[in-house]
């Protein structure tokens, strides 16, 4: 992100403008990813109206960054019909999609109608892993196919990958496949649990040694040696920072209209059916608790030896069970970085444990390129 | 006597209003834009149907103190700047509404 960009987003937060949102047009999907958190069933989807209506709502709200994502965007039918109103209302659009359904007519009318990124699933530059994963046979292919044309319209494509047991081996793989198609390429090191809470998909994540190891290979993390250093007490400043941006200048729509403050952070503060979306935004008590969340008040990290350094996901600890306890993922993940081992995780590590929590945040850099993997991201 | 200069917002930009400022993303390159007061007037103005002239002189002259020639001069290299950007489209024809999709390929 520019520097300009976070400026902005930050001027934003100040003025209580939600800067950055995540719209999920559906959770139906044409792939049936082996990790996927989502419920895939159709359970009353926002309609094209009833979409329409939300994108003034947030236009006139001052929204600036509309991702739009699933399940398949490609499958919702009035799906160029929503994105035409999207650039009519000049959001900065990006996509993120698994690309199986783009031809050549939808390649160039994405091109046509301005949007600025595209972000492809692709778990693996061999056929028979991508596909084994996706559920869905000749998917590599055609979802390779598919960023050729994007990219033949000038747009910016950038391949997301999941690091899973049945994927390491090609993570290598995956970087010269991009290399080769001319985009960038993030790895996301963790499966996500189920929106739901169910927990059983991150048996999926590879095991620790496999993450320390990614964490400290320089051509994925290029500054390791800071990112990994032992972590430095945390001051005064960041006992009163916020956490992350959600609910600060971002915020997520679920294709059932529920507002989130993020897509890793299902805690209903409203539905756009009932209410208008800034009213969600500026009244909603729920969003009230997660804008007041410090490092100071929260049980655990505020005395934790990685506070100022921990990349603790306010969503993940909420899917815990208490939005202010520690993310025992984000507990991994500082271990995995530093070798130290959080009380927390002490504790969770006594206890015979069915969670596999291993899910990393934010390493600024992987195979050449960003690492921006929030755990979340659904296509 | 010089050609009328027609302005029209680029279709393929993304922009939103924060606060005072005009943020816009052209499409080319991804690069990000705050608009100054002067080239928010102009985006804000341009419709592809008033002449350059016109937006000075009603727009900028009666707002500042400035000569009006000098305004018109400092415009158009403003004005060309943002379409060298790909922020807006200039012609010395009118801009027709539909036209702001698919002229830049970034
Ligand atoms: S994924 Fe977690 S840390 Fe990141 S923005 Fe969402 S709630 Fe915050
Ligand atoms: S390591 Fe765990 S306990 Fe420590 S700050 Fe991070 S989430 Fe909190």
């Amino acid at each position: 992100m520019s520097a300009l960009l976070m400026a902005m987003g930050e001027r934003a937060r100040e003025l209580g403008i939600p800067f950055n949102v995540h719209l999920d047009l559906t959770y139906r999907c044409n792939e049936k990813c082996v990790h996927c958190y989502l419920d895939h069933h159709d359970h009353g989807e926002l309609t094209t109206a009833e979409i329409k209506n939300l994108l003034k709502e947030m236009a006139e709200a001052g929204v600036f960054i509309l991702t739009l994502s699933g399940g398949e965007i490609f499958l919702r039918k009035d799906f160029f019909e929503i994105l035409e109103v999207a650039r009519e209302l000049t959001f900065c659009v990006k996509l993120k999609t698994n690309a199986v359904l783009i031809r050549e007519a939808q390649a160039a009318r994405l091109g046509e109608l301005g949007v600025q990124s595209l972000q492809v699933s692709i778990y693996s530059h061999r056929p028979e892993v991508h596909d084994s994963i996706t559920k869905l046979p000749g998917s590599l292919k055609r979802s390779i196919a598919a960023i050729r044309l994007l990219k033949a319209q000038g747009l910016k494509v950038t391949i997301a990958n999941v690091l899973m047991r049945s994927n390491m081996q090609d993570i290598y793989g995956v970087r010269a496949l991009a290399k080769e198609l001319g985009v960038e390429c993030t790895l996301d090191p963790a499966v996500s649990p189920m929106l739901d809470g169910d927990r059983s998909i991150l048996a999926l994540n590879t095991d620790e040694s496999v993450l320390r190891e990614i964490i400290h290979d320089p051509s994925f993390t290029p500054n390791v040696e800071e990112f990994c250093a032992p972590p430095a007490p945390a001051s005064e400043e960041s006992m009163d920072a916020f956490p992350c941006s959600a609910g600060h200048n971002a915020c997520y729509i679920s294709p059932y209209g529920e507002f989130y403050p993020c897509v890793a952070f299902p805690l209903s503060c409203g539905n756009v059916r009932q209410q208008r979306f800034i009213d969600i935004w500026r009244n909603s008590e729920q969003l009230k608790e997660v804008r007041s969340i410090r490092l100071r008040d929260l049980s655990g990290c505020s005395q934790c030896v990685h506070g100022a350094t921990c990349t603790r996901c306010p969503g993940m600890a909420f899917l815990e069970g208490n939005m202010r306890g520690p993310s025992t993922a984000d507990c991994e993940k500082s271990y995995a970085r530093t070798g130290i081992a959080s009380k927390n995780l002490l504790a969770k590590k006594d206890k015979p444990s069915p969670l596999r929590l291993v899910q990393i945040q934010l390493v600024p850099a992987i195979m050449g390129s960003r690492l921006t993997g929030i755990g979340a991201s659904a296509s | 006597m010089i050609k009328p200069l027609y302005l029209a917002r680029s279709r393929r930009i993304a922009a939103r209003k924060l606060g005072e400022e005009i943020l816009v993303m052209s499409a080319r390159g991804s690069t990000l834009f705050t608009l100054n007061p002067t080239a928010t007037i102009l985006w804000q103005a341009a419709d592809g149907a008033t002449p350059l002239e016109r937006i000075v002189e009603s727009k900028i002259c009666s707002e500042y103190e400035v000569n009006p020639e000098q305004a018109l001069l400092d415009a158009e290299s403003l004005v060309e700047d943002l379409a060298k950007h790909g922020i807006l489209l200039i012609s010395e024809k009118p801009i027709a509404e539909s036209s702001g999709y698919g002229e830049e390929r970034p």
